[in-house]
């Protein structure tokens, strides 16, 4: 039984192995050497476990690769895994998600991207189809970039239903009912100071996750501020009264447990580091009411930050909690974020982390 | 019609290890010149263009020694016994 945590920087991927419940971990890499790794998933739907990245080369361009031998080596496309359509008038700039579907949809992935775009795959990855739905919205034209970029970075579909929800910055949220072909903005309450007035869409939100409690319950990091909805988004109420700071960029909520949540605050937009230098994983297990921080395991005069894909859990009991920083270094926690492992340092900017249980 | 295209050997791999490539393009323009490559090697070509043929930014092509950029572009003429080179630009990381 082996866990895997894939972990994408600036420079490469590397993968970390542990063979003892997550205590100690080895690590293996660089893959895919000096090429930005922004994206990553282990697809474990099929008879082996497929790694898919999605990279941007410095030179040549972004596309998305996959390993199904666990980083030995990759492959891609001819004609490119994402490719805007002739029509469309755009080119792929960066590869910011990639999301393997539920286990009763196999072959289906989901992959965010830069300019704003929703991707869907029915062949594991090998290629994606623009969702016309997102990208003929006619919001569109007036989303915004955030200060990485503009694009779709969180996709949360609904295991039971045709729902899927999707972030972007600076968008919002957004909902669709059928799949992607029609899409609603659903950001009610979730803060946008940058904006004069509250608007229906264009928040800056850094991060979704659909709580444990089912499809509705969601939690948001935004760029100001930390929310969570009970009504698929239709309205969003603050939990961030319990927290040093409502900066942050990720958000993790537990596959298991309704209404516990992890996020890592930071000071602010312009000064994103952690309160005090102190970084900290802040969790919650009633729904954002209270917060206890983490400290075992986590360094003091740390001016680092941990960017919004670079933090998951895993779908273990206890749930794993893992983060990584832009100083390179990787933190695995066993027991739900009681206490981290470094699990790697000194590695290149830390931009994703995904964690799985290989059986 | 026969042009040189001369590659980079990070670019050589996608095309078979070769670092000089005999390509016959059907038109007269360095973009006619592309369009035959892609269909040769079309993961090498889509090193060198984005999906809307525009060269990609930290990419740098020269006709007969010239940089395109300051030549015609896309729109470059190649001619025949032409030697068109790619070079990775200053960047990196």
């Amino acid at each position: 039984m082996t866990d895997l945590l894939a972990i994408g920087t600036r420079k490469g991927l590397f993968l970390a192995r542990s063979e003892d419940g997550r205590r100690t971990w080895t690590l293996d890499g660089p893959h895919l050497l000096a090429q930005e790794v922004a994206a990553v998933c282990v697809d474990t739907r099929g008879a082996a476990p497929r790694v898919l990245a999605g990279i941007q080369y410095g030179h040549w361009g972004p596309t998305v690769m996959w390993s199904d031998d666990l980083g030995s080596s990759w492959q891609e496309t001819d004609y490119g895994a994402i490719r805007f359509p002739e029509d469309a008038g755009a080119a792929l700039h960066r590869v910011w998600q990639l999301r393997p579907d539920s286990a009763d949809r196999p072959g289906v992935v989901w992959a965010g991207c830069e300019p704003h775009s929703l991707w869907r795959s029915t062949d594991g990855g090998c290629s994606f189809s623009l969702v016309r739905g997102h990208w003929d919205h006619p919001h569109r034209p007036t989303w915004e970039p955030g200060g990485g970029g503009g694009a779709v970075h969180t996709i949360l579909p609904d295991p039971a239903s045709d729902r899927v929800t999707i972030a972007m910055s600076a968008g919002g949220v957004y909902v669709s009912d059928d799949g992607g072909a029609h899409w609603e903005p659903r950001n009610r309450g979730i803060t946008a100071p940058f904006l004069p007035e509250p608007p229906e869409y264009g928040q800056c939100v850094h991060k979704v996750a659909v709580d444990a409690a089912g499809p509705d319950a969601m939690v948001a990091q935004n760029h100001f501020g930390v929310f969570r909805t009970e009504d698929a988004g239709r309205s969003w109420s603050s939990i961030a009264g319990g927290l040093p700071a409502d900066f942050g960029f990720p958000i993790a909520s537990s596959p298991s447990t309704p209404g516990t949540a992890w996020v890592v605050p930071l000071v602010a937009d312009m000064q994103r580091v952690p309160p005090a230098g102190r970084l900290r994983v802040h969790r919650t297990r009633d729904a954002g009411a209270t917060w206890t921080e983490s400290t075992a395991g986590l360094p003091d005069a740390s001016w680092t930050a941990v960017v919004r894909d670079a933090f998951c859990v895993d779908e273990q009991d206890p749930t794993g909690v893992y983060l990584g920083t832009r100083d390179g270094c990787v933190y695995a926690s066993a027991d739900e974020g009681d206490s981290f492992t470094l699990v790697a340092d000194h590695l290149p900017d830390v931009l994703v982390v995904r964690a799985v249980h290989l059986p | 019609m026969s042009v040189e295209v001369v590659l980079p050997g990070v670019l050589a791999d996608l095309a078979g290890g070769a670092k000089h490539l005999a390509v016959d393009p059907d038109g007269d323009t360095l973009a006619d010149l592309f369009d035959a490559l892609a269909r040769e090697h079309p993961l090498l070509a889509r090193r060198i263009r984005d999906e809307t043929g525009r060269v990609r930014r930290f990419v740098n092509v020269f006709v007969d020694g010239d940089d395109v950029r300051h030549l015609g572009g896309l729109s470059t003429p190649v001619r025949d016994g032409a030697q068109v080179q790619v070079l990775p630009s200053i960047a990196g990381g």
